[in-house]
């Protein structure tokens, strides 16, 4: 994907620009809101990533207002500092598509913005989703595995479903809970964890191959290999 | 502006009179002036001097003055001036000037007519309309005084009252300027605008410092409780740093120095939100909701966590529970007391979720089979970083009751600890959350 960044923190944006190109992806960096807008207006982006705090006179929540009024839908991710939660509201009001918090795990903001970037397409939506063996059909609400019938709870299903929509990307245990359970919270413990490995324990058992995987210090994801 | 406008209708009222007066007399010497010429007309100079004489033998006033002279020379031909006016004036002139009439210096209006061969003088008396004249000037000028005098001293009575009343409200922002939040506005009690004014004034005070001291706690609870934590994870850095030089005892350093900090940005954040709790600032998010679901999403998510370790999970809810409130935050509140039952209580023993509608409150107890908290240790339990002795052992900031606490405050609700079971040992904990109904 080709990434604008626009963040003033000279180390945060050394660190994300780094990891984002380590995953493959372009980066464009700008360090003022003013610069930022011209570049997000003027060339084509797959994704924006911009600080909620910016200098320059125009800040990351003008930014995306100004973009959104003239028609520009590119998926936009906060960056911020203000944690509260009207804050988050009013990135998300003025056209934010996602809203993280800093100090972040890079992880986490990877995650974000791959989900954002691919997100599924609107005009088509699929009836039955697919990984490898496994299919969840999302008008019966049911999931099978090598044909075989599985058991969910409602709230498994919709785990599941979240999983599968971003099949091969990273999910963290924050988009989870945001996406999954809907709740901005902080769950103490490894709530998370105990739900992903019952589903993981009810879809893999009676296989050898299994297909939600955890990845290290960053959440999971579900695909066919390994 | 008063003032002004007073003095404006008293000069209105002097030109209306006075000038009323003046333009009588003029009116009264030219129509007597027009009928002495039309006499002369007809009778002549004879008969013009006839006129005069009659007029002035039935002049009971005695106001009118005449004078007939011939053109050239000074011979009287009738009238009851002396002499010719000194004020020289030419044929038709009006004029006024000091007259002697009956021997007495008197100021007179006067008109001087030209016939063929005769000059004739028509005027009245004015010393009279004079006098009234400066009466009603003199009148009109004390008036004007009079009004000055009183708008200025209404000017300055009403300046004064206005001063006595907001005199406290001044004291008390000058005092809040200086420093003195605790400072508040003295009501007068007679309930008039200046006491509804202070009393708006007073609350938003009361608001400012409640938000204040959220502001402060946060950082008080900085200053004290976060350094700790930081030290530690810097301690432990420098610590791998200057003993061990394997790479990879290294790298599990720094990942503990990452875990270390995103522990420390957790307790932060749970700091900011007990600190917007208990500010009110966050009860923009209030919404009418129903507790319900939420109360079985929390169940939803911890029930797995209770099984995992070997607990019993019960629930015990009712169909609805309509409330006004923080979705979020109320979430977070079950969760910190869901989580502090699991992780106190043994595997095999129960961790209960139960709500009821009371008639004037909704009620939620999580209660656990937990060691409990000895009476003493109820009275901190929510205070920040508050940990019970028995609990040091188990992983927790302190911080997860203080934040449920700042939740029930803010829904103007209750926060109760007991004993779920008084009669066994250990008798397990009980946190009863009252919440008012809307």
């Amino acid at each position: 994907m080709r990434i604008l960044l626009v963040e003033d923190d000279a180390e945060v944006a050394r660190f994300v620009k780094k990891g984002l190109q380590e995953a493959g992806h372009t980066v464009e960096h700008a360090t003022n809101g003013r610069d930022g807008l011209f570049l997000a207006a003027s060339e084509q982006f797959d994704m924006l990533v911009l600080d909620r705090m910016l200098p320059g006179g125009v800040d990351g929540v003008r930014l995306v207002e100004t973009l959104r009024s003239q028609g520009n839908r590119t998926p936009v991710l906060f960056l911020s500092a203000l944690s509260a939660v009207d804050e988050r509201v009013k990135g998300l009001k003025a056209g934010g598509d996602d809203y993280l918090t800093k100090p972040f795990a890079f992880a986490e903001l990877l995650a974000r913005v791959e989900a954002l970037g691919r997100r599924p397409s609107v005009d088509a939506p699929a009836t039955k989703l697919r990984v490898a063996d496994l299919e969840l059909d999302l008008l019966s609400r049911t999931v099978t595995r090598a044909s075989k019938r599985i058991d969910v709870q409602p709230r498994e299903f919709r785990l599941l479903e979240h999983l599968m929509r971003h099949a091969g990307q990273v999910v963290t245990r924050t988009m989870l809970l945001e996406k999954v359970w809907d709740y901005h919270f902080d769950p103490q413990t490894n709530v998370i964890d105990v739900h992903v490995s019952r589903l993981r324990q009810k879809l893999d058992k009676g296989f050898d191959k299994p297909l939600i995987h955890t990845v290290r210090n960053a959440g999971y994801m579900i695909r066919a290999e390994p | 502006m008063f003032a002004s406008a007073a003095i404006a209708l008293v000069a209105v009222l002097w030109w209306a009179t006075a000038g009323a007066l003046d333009r009588q007399t003029d009116a009264a010497i030219r129509a007597d002036a027009i009928a002495l010429a039309e006499r002369w007309r007809e009778a002549g100079a004879t008969g013009l001097a006839e006129a005069i004489e009659e007029r002035l033998a039935v002049d009971v006033e005695n106001e009118s003055l005449y004078l007939l002279l011939e053109a050239e020379g000074t011979r009287r031909l009738a009238g009851n001036l002396d002499r010719w006016p000194n004020a020289p004036a030419a044929e038709g002139a009006w004029f006024r000037t000091r007259v002697l009439h009956d021997g007495v210096a008197a100021e007179a209006r006067l008109h001087r007519l030209d016939l063929p061969g005769l000059r004739l003088i028509v005027g009245r008396d004015e010393s009279e309309r004079e006098q009234l004249r400066r009466l009603l000037t003199e009148g009109v000028l004390w008036a004007s005084g009079a009004v000055v005098l009183f708008a200025l001293l209404g000017a300055w009575m009403l300046r004064h009252a206005l001063q006595t009343r907001m005199r406290p409200v001044f004291a008390t922002t000058a005092a809040i300027a200086g420093g003195d939040l605790a400072s508040r506005i003295a009501l007068s009690g007679r309930g008039d605008e200046f006491d509804r004014l202070a009393q708006t004034l007073n609350g938003m005070l009361e608001r400012i410092v409640t938000l204040m001291e959220g502001v402060r706690g946060v950082s008080d609870a900085i200053a004290h409780d976060l350094r700790t934590p930081i030290a530690r994870a810097r301690a432990k850095l420098e610590d791998a740093l200057s003993d061990v030089p394997d790479e990879a005892a290294l790298r599990a350093a720094v990942e503990q120095g990452i875990a270390d900090l995103d522990g420390i940005s957790r307790i932060f954040q749970a700091l900011l939100r007990i600190a917007e709790a208990e500010a009110g600032a966050r009860r923009a998010a209030f919404a009418p909701l129903d507790l319900v679901p939420v109360l079985a999403d929390a169940a939803e998510i911890y029930e797995v966590a209770a099984e995992a370790r070997g607990q019993h999970f019960a629930t015990d809810l009712p169909e609805r529970l309509e409330l006004v409130g923080d979705r979020d935050l109320l979430l977070q509140a079950i969760a910190n007391l869901l989580d502090n039952a699991i992780k106190f209580t043994p595997p095999g023993g129960t961790v209960t979720l139960a709500a009821r509608l009371l008639p004037a409150a909704i009620e939620v107890a999580v209660a656990d089979d937990g060691p409990g908290l000895v009476p003493e240790d109820r009275a901190h339990a929510g205070e920040r970083f508050f940990r019970a002795d028995k609990a040091r052992a188990t992983p927790g900031s302190g911080l997860g009751l203080s934040l449920v606490q700042a939740v029930v405050n803010l829904h103007a609700g209750e926060l109760r600890l007991e004993d779920a079971t008084p009669d066994r040992t250990p008798p397990g904990l009980r946190v009863v959350l009252r919440l008012p109904k809307p």
